[in-house]
């Protein structure tokens, strides 16, 4: 069984005044136990807003408008309080953007494992402030970190330890599903290369199912094992990382991947994508990257492009869809 | 120009670059044995050097690259270009101007011939004030238009950078538009002083990478069309490539290579140049060679 099944998810923001912004729309996906994915596309595509959604930490204005979310067999769609805290415990945690600034600047860093270990509990479990301390350097020791830092405030830390120290946090009750959020965007190259390399090292070592969310397809294909490309809401995309590398489906990766080049070649051709995406407060006709499409055609305008199996993944693109289709009479 | 023990390749002027062929009125920007000591407060004091005798020349019309990682010193180097900051010792000369010696009156003529593109383009608009107030002031207070030549002037310089129609954006406050065209704006406002030199502070780290081939197709142009000169701070290579003729790799406040762009990233030297490459992250390297496209990307 897989460890994640959601189908039809919806998120709609919803705010006192102006308008309703439906920022993840009709999402299937499904993510077996160990698998590491990445989920790419432009700000405001709704990436982080699907993160929050996956590990039930929407926050008003934004609420689950539709959809299930089926963790380990249990839907969590619509659980709170208690028996939510519950499958938390039992299973899923997520780093954040700004998670290196979202530690309490008065407390140090022994306090925030401390924290988590006695919010989660078990019955009869040792909370003895020396176990609390060797569980909490253990976890530092597997970022990397000197177990010194427990003794440490936030802000005797650089950026990328203290990044470190909210994967730390993450790690700290074993989740079988870990959601990163643009983990190194404030990070400097080298810093980020470090940082995303722990994550790798650490998923391959302790096989949880991870979630790697970024803007940057060069950062998500070099860590991750398959992709998931969002545009306007909805997943565009979805191939293994090395497939994608050498043959994107959707001309919005595609386009994405001309945005990279190496700086060592002897000539470079950049590209980028013209125009920006478009206005999720409103109800889209057809493909909702028709407007900046090479490609685009007459029904593109107007039918909306379903997820459809083209070779090793899924896209959605009326275009390269018919083209796979003639291709494949042809062969036969 | 001091000696300094940095690797230094063939810093052979790309001949035949438009930035050449330039009227003669943008001078050299001259960075002689550049030191910036800070002393930290507090009980333990220690004395911190971000700056390490830097020199440096941006001749009229040149794109030179800064690059290094948090805390090599590229952002107080700009500082001092930028005469925010005084060096603690060394010299600064932009043409004849002496930098470090300037104060308020010299200065602020010195602003008008230098202006600086920052990182954070949601922190560098005031969010109160619509993009033609915005790009209007430096229009008015430097070059003394008065209030409709200034507005045909915002016209031109929207225009300029690829906000069209500019009569679309005008009106806008910055929460109206997206980091890419915020960053437009800012430089809009940079150019509107007819200024010689810019200082791009790492002007795209803060965009989306899809964002980022517009803004440096755009300092691109500028450099060529205006034969303005530019110093370029980044950590991004591929930027650095794209932009600059010329680099200076930065490690600990001092300079640990300088070259042609294109040579340094083919042949680093320096341990550090190399660990920077590796860490771009270009989804190629898996690759052998990067696939062959059959239709041009999007632009």
């Amino acid at each position: 069984m897989a460890l994640l099944e959601v189908k039809g998810v919806d998120v709609v923001y919803e705010p006192d005044r102006g308008q309703r912004i439906w920022s993840v729309r009709d999402v299937d996906l499904t993510l077996e136990q160990g698998e590491f994915v990445g989920l790419v596309g432009e700000s405001g595509c709704g990436k982080s807003t699907l993160g929050f959604a996956l590990t039930r930490l929407l926050r008003p204005p934004a609420h689950l408008e539709a959809g299930v979310i089926q963790f380990d067999g249990v839907d969590i769609s619509s659980l709170e309080g208690e028996p939510l805290r519950r499958q938390r415990r039992n299973g899923f945690a997520m780093v954040l953007q700004s998670g290196m600034n979202a530690l309490n600047p008065v407390r140090d860093i022994a306090h925030h494992f401390a924290d988590i270990f006695k919010a989660h509990a078990r019955q009869g479990e040792d909370l003895g402030s020396a176990v609390l301390r060797a569980r909490g350097a253990a976890l530092l020791e597997s970022v990397q970190l000197d177990p010194d830092v427990l003794s440490s405030f936030p802000h005797e830390l650089s950026g990328g330890m203290r990044q470190r120290v909210s994967i730390a946090l993450a790690l700290a009750l074993e989740p079988r599903l870990i959601v990163f959020d643009e983990p190194t965007t404030a990070l400097d190259v080298i810093v980020q290369a470090a940082v995303i390399k722990t994550i790798k090292d650490l998923q391959a070592l302790k096989s949880f199912t991870a979630i790697l969310i970024s803007h940057d397809l060069g950062v998500v294909l070099d860590a991750t094992d398959r992709v998931m490309v969002m545009y306007a809401g909805r997943i565009v995309e979805d191939q293994p990382s090395a497939e994608l590398l050498r043959g994107p489906h959707h001309p919005y990766t595609e386009a994405l991947l001309g945005c990279y080049a190496d700086p060592r070649a002897e000539e470079i051709h950049l590209g980028g994508i013209a125009g920006s995406p478009p206005d999720l407060s409103l109800q889209q006709a057809g493909c909702s990257f028709a407007a900046r499409c090479p490609l685009v055609e007459d029904i593109c305008r107007v039918v909306d492009p379903e997820l459809t199996g083209l070779g090793s993944g899924t896209a959605a693109c009326h275009v390269r869809a018919r083209e796979l289709k003639t291709d494949m009479e042809v062969r036969s | 120009m001091t000696a300094n023990l940095a690797a230094t390749h063939d810093p052979a002027p790309a001949d035949g670059t438009p930035g050449t062929q330039m009227p003669s009125t943008v001078p050299p920007l001259v960075v002689d044995g550049v030191t910036k000591t800070y002393a930290t407060r507090g009980r333990h004091k220690a004395a911190v050097t971000a700056v390490n005798d830097v020199s440096f020349t941006i001749a009229p019309g040149a794109a030179i690259a800064l690059v290094g990682a948090s805390g090599s010193g590229k952002s107080t180097l700009a500082k001092m270009i930028t005469g925010s900051e005084r060096p603690t010792t060394g010299s600064i000369h932009f043409g004849d101007t002496a930098v470090e010696s300037l104060r308020t009156g010299g200065l602020r003529e010195y602003h008008r011939r230098v202006q600086m593109v920052f990182q954070d383009p949601y922190g560098a608009l005031n969010p109160l004030h619509t993009v033609e107030y915005t790009v209007s002031r430096p229009c008015q207070n430097f070059l003394g238009l008065s209030a409709a030549k200034a507005h045909d002037r915002v016209y031109e310089l929207l225009e300029t950078v690829g906000l069209m129609p500019p009569e679309q954006f005008a009106a806008k406050l910055p929460h109206q538009l997206s980091g890419g065209q915020r960053q437009r704006v800012v430089i809009a406002r940079a150019l509107a002083c007819e200024p010689d030199l810019i200082v791009a502070d790492e002007p795209v780290s803060m965009l989306d990478v899809s964002m980022r081939a517009g803004i440096l197709r755009l300092l691109t142009k500028l450099r060529e069309e205006r034969g303005l000169s530019l110093l370029y701070i980044t950590h991004d290579l591929l930027g650095a490539r794209v932009v600059t003729d010329e680099i200076l790799v930065l490690n600990e406040g001092r300079v640990v290579e300088r070259g042609q762009t294109k040579y340094v990233l083919q042949h680093p030297q320096d341990d550090y140049t190399i660990k920077l490459l590796d860490a771009v992250a270009t989804p190629y390297a898996a690759l052998e060679s990067p696939p062959v496209r059959e239709s041009p990307p999007v632009l």
